[in-house]
């Protein structure tokens, strides 16, 4: 039922999803300090593919994402659990947040973090999750 | 000794690569972890002999007072020792006896497993631990005596064991925690050596009869005897293991543990006795009754677990004496027992002894091992049978117990004489008879076991004072809870027992001659018999099945309506109950509000109500849509950004999914009745009231400070964050987060399912696949209660489904 979209769609999408992936990611880093984080990064980025599944098809936005959306459910459930463990070296309880700061050249502290993993692992698993059932659900469409 | 437990379950988790490389050849090498076990528990009988117990501690769940300490005291290292050495010659013997067999990775993974949760099961000092290893014994029993599953019969089988244990384990669950409440520890050791004297308890009696009937359904004693004989459909190596020598010990070694604590008493003596005798006379009735090998050996381990609950119930020191022998003996005798049934059947395709015969030159080593084997089960001297029987019947005579228990065990004990010379004699020899498959000796692997079984049998019974010092007196001390003064010997002079002996051996062989008489005799018994327990147990399986369908169509009827209807009214009933029984509500009105909000909230509520009486269904996607924007729009002004990002996103995303399938949605209509309506909105207004009443309330009273103070002042220096809503996401609550995240992959894994596979899309899919999803006159006509995608995804297929059904009538 839904045609490849318009000449406006197109060039639209090809400008905005790349922008709307950049702002997801930077949502998903800025998270901890200021609004943002894994699950709101997580649907800005299902939107960025959203847009495009609407304009070019389930086909394309497959190319496009490269990874099957059903493995990166399983992916970033991995790197969430993956991101509760080094606590048990330390021998603390389970998901404790382990801090690893590193000072680069010129005075910029980058805060690498458990937390951070965790939230690029929710912000994998909602993308996954969406794209799973919206890409089921156009190539229903378009059959 | 934590080790040694996780050893077993590590290399089980090793075989299926141990079986790329070396196929054939991994049962052997699998054995030599049990044969090394043997090895490393026997370095502390002389210690363990001295009366001295082992702990080897280690904290698991300290909150819940849940350890990983492992025990081993006389009565543990007894169990460990068989465990493990029979188990040696079980990998060995199952290697071969399964030789070639797909399945015999996956066999020897479970048998693994089993052996591991067994030795955690008498080894484990803390009740908890020692029950998820019991129900951990529960669960391999049930994959093993299922193996073949592709048969019906053995799948029932299987079901049954399982139904009937774990049933039990739920009892013995509740006994466990009374008796822990009582002790005031989950710490056999602590329970032990605390001076509390737990039988003049309240709780005795409920936690007794709970932990009984956990112990009965495991060690299949009268009426719960039933799953024992029918788990004989599991390879016979499994039968030879655990249903003879292992886990059906399992009960009778629950008993033995808390007998000290528990034991003694005028209803524990009385339940044990009784259960036990019965069960004893039950086993060895219904043996007399069957042809087939393993029926035969499995209804006398049935009685043989009659006979240790009845030396357990006894509780003198003499019956502690004969249950440690009596249980050794009996391990030795009916694991090589087992294993001798299962090489006849391997090697000549049958195991009903009316159709064997003659055997003994053809497998010779067979025949003399049988041979020996049956001359213990039947308790003759010189064999430890012998020694065990003797203890036993001169416990029995010495104790106090009424006469027809007396009675009931000569009898019994005569049946069993009759039983083993059945099994040793009817087929060796006589003459030869034709067979399936043409017999010949077993290979070595099938023999190991057996042989060196018997051996030991005969060795201890040789040497009962040597067995008896290192190996079974420290075991009946642990049960007695007393240093043991005295020995076992061969040689017990004349007295009572012997004279009994003499007589049930008399009977038996009688017995024995007119087996066949006896057999048509008691066939006419048949109708009664069949009426016993296991009908109970049928009849009570076709009850469950009836409540499930009862309820499953009440309550999961299909349609969401109902579902959302018992949901929201469950949730008003209770906690508006609770409301009403607990709280006061005080109107509490000076709450300063801007015109703005008033506002927002006015749009809110048209909105709402619009959704609800709107007669185009874009127009009820539209204006929830705004109700969800104005909500967004509240949390921006009460300072929630991320909240209000969040519901703009997921609005946004439902739209698209509303696009998506938009077009598939059945014409909008008013498919329910006024009445329906009318009830739906009492539903919703409902909700709407209580909902509002509890957020009143929540600014009302304050039970405690709120937690978000705390989060507020820890968020920058604990979490180094300064939103405060992530930092509760990614760290304060990342377990419910994570939580949530598999909830989420579920979910999307089900809509998938359900688009995906659909039974015009997946040929060979059920056809009632489809009617999973709502039926169309379910369907809510203006949907306006919930967007959600699973709903969504939900009402197109089924109208897709209709649809292109319409479309193939068309054609």
């Amino acid at each position: 039922m839904m045609k490849p979209g318009t000449l406006i769609l197109h060039v639209a999408a090809r400008f905005l999803v790349p922008l709307q992936l950049v702002f997801s990611i930077f949502l998903l880093l800025r998270g901890h300090n200021e609004p943002g984080g894994g699950f709101i990064a997580g649907l800005v980025a299902s939107g960025a593919f959203a847009l495009y599944l609407f304009t070019f098809g389930a086909a394309v936005t497959r190319d496009l994402m490269r990874v099957d959306p059903r493995n990166l459910i399983g992916i970033g459930l991995l790197i969430a659990m993956i991101s509760a463990l080094p606590a048990w070296f330390h021998g603390q309880a389970f998901l404790t947040s382990q801090w690893w700061p590193i000072l680069l050249p010129g005075g910029t502290e980058i805060k690498l973090s458990t937390p951070l993993f965790f939230d690029i692992g929710v912000y994998v698993t909602v993308l996954g999750s969406v794209m799973t059932m919206l890409v089921a659900l156009t190539e229903t469409e378009e059959r | 000794m934590q080790l040694a437990v996780l050893l077993i379950f590590i290399l089980a988790a090793c075989v299926p690569w141990l079986y790329g490389k070396h196929k054939d050849r991994t049962s052997k090498l699998l054995a030599l972890l049990p044969a090394g076990l043997t090895l490393w528990f026997a370095q502390f009988i002389p210690d363990i002999a001295s009366g001295n117990t082992i702990v080897h501690e280690h904290a698991w769940i300290p909150g819940l007072d849940i350890s990983f300490t492992m025990m081993l005291d006389g009565l543990s290292l007894m169990f460990a020792l068989l465990i493990c050495f029979i188990g040696t010659f079980i990998l060995i013997y199952a290697g071969n006896y399964l030789k070639g067999h797909p399945s015999l990775p996956r066999f020897l993974v479970i048998l693994m497993s089993f052996m591991g949760s067994m030795l955690g099961l008498v080894l484990s000092d803390n009740l908890i631990t020692l029950f998820v290893f019991w129900e951990l014994t529960s669960i391999t029993s049930y994959l093993l005596i299922g193996f073949n599953h592709h048969q019906a019969d053995v799948r029932k089988a299987a079901l049954q064991g399982l139904i009937v244990t774990v049933a039990g384990g739920l009892a013995l669950l509740a006994g466990l925690v009374m008796l822990a409440s009582a002790a005031g520890s989950y710490s056999l050791q602590e329970i032990f050596n605390s001076n509390q004297v737990l039988t003049e308890h309240p709780l005795y009696v409920g936690m007794l009869i709970c932990l009984l009937l956990g112990a009965f359904t495991k060690s299949a004693q009268f009426p719960f005897h039933f799953w024992l004989p029918n788990a004989m459909a599991a390879p016979t190596p499994v039968s030879a293991y655990l249903h003879s020598a292992t886990m059906v010990k399992a009960g009778i070694y629950l008993m033995a543990r808390l007998q000290p604590e528990l034991g003694g008493t005028a209803l524990w003596m009385a339940l044990l006795t009784s259960f036990g005798a019965f069960t004893m006379f039950t086993g060895a009735f219904l043996a007399i009754r069957s042809t087939d090998l393993k029926k035969l050996l499995a209804y006398s381990t049935v009685m043989a677990l009659g006979t240790l609950t009845l030396l357990l119930g006894i509780g003198t020191e003499l019956a502690m004496m004969a249950f440690a022998a009596y249980l050794v003996g009996h391990s030795l005798y009916k694991g090589a027992l087992f294993m001798l049934a299962g090489i006849v059947d391997h090697e000549t395709g049958t195991r009903d002894v009316t159709q064997l015969g003659g055997l003994r030159y053809l497998m010779p080593i067979t025949a003399i091992c049988t041979l020996v084997a049956a001359f213990s089960l039947a308790g003759l001297p010189p064999l430890f049978g012998f020694v065990a029987k003797e203890l036993m019947l001169d416990a029995l005579v010495q104790s106090s117990l009424s006469k027809w228990i007396l009675l009931l065990v000569i009898a019994s004990a005569a049946l069993g004489v009759a039983v083993a010379a059945i099994i040793a004699i009817k087929p060796f020899f006589g003459t030869l008879q034709n067979t399936p498959k043409k017999a010949h000796e077993a290979p070595l692997e099938l023999l190991a076991g057996p042989v060196v079984l018997t051996t030991l049998s005969l060795l201890m019974g040789l040497m009962p004072g040597l067995a008896g010092q290192w190996f079974v007196l420290p075991a009946a001390a642990s049960v007695w809870a007393q240093p043991i003064d005295g020995y076992l010997s061969l040689w017990h002079g004349f007295n009572w027992a012997l004279l009994i002996s003499l007589i049930s051996l008399g009977l038996g062989i009688l017995v024995f001659k007119r087996w066949d008489s006896v057999r048509s005799i008691l066939s006419l018994l048949n109708p009664l018999i069949q009426r016993g327990p296991e009908a109970g147990y049928f009849r009570f399986m076709d009850g469950i099945v009836y409540i499930a369908q009862w309820q499953t169509s009440l309550l999961q009827n299909g349609s969401m309506r109902s579902y959302l209807r018992s949901i929201i009214l469950t949730f008003v009933l209770l906690t508006g109950y609770t409301l009403t029984q607990r709280y006061q509500l005080h109107w509490n009105w000076d709450v300063s509000v801007y015109l703005h909000e008033i506002i927002v909230a006015l749009l809110l509520i048209t909105a709402a109500v619009t959704a609800c009486i709107t007669h185009s269904r874009l127009g009820a996607v539209a204006a929830m849509g705004v109700v969800g924007y104005s909500i967004a729009l509240f949390f921006t002004l009460f300072s929630a950004p991320d909240l209000a990002i969040t519901q703009i996103l997921v609005e946004t995303l439902t739209v698209i999914l509303l696009v998506l399938v938009l077009f598939r949605l059945p014409g909008f209509g008013n498919i329910s009745t006024t009445a329906e309506r009318g009830r739906d909105a009492a539903v919703a207004i409902l909700t709407g009231t209580l909902i509002t009443l509890l957020i009143m309330i929540t600014i009302d009273i304050q039970l405690f400070p709120p937690i978000s103070d705390y989060m507020i002042e820890n968020s920058q220096p604990l979490a180094y964050g300064r939103n405060i809503v992530n930092v509760i996401l990614v760290d304060y609550r990342a377990l419910d987060t994570l939580g949530e995240i598999f909830v989420l992959a579920l979910a999307a894994m089900g809509v998938y399912a359900m688009i995906k596979f659909r039974p015009d899309t997946a040929p060979g899919a059920n056809q009632y696949a489809g009617t999973l999803i709502l039926p169309p006159k379910n369907l809510s006509a203006s949907s306006t209660e919930d967007t959600q995608p699973s709903t969504l995804s939900k009402q197109s297929l089924s109208s897709s489904t209709k649809l292109s059904k319409n479309k193939q009538e068309g054609n």
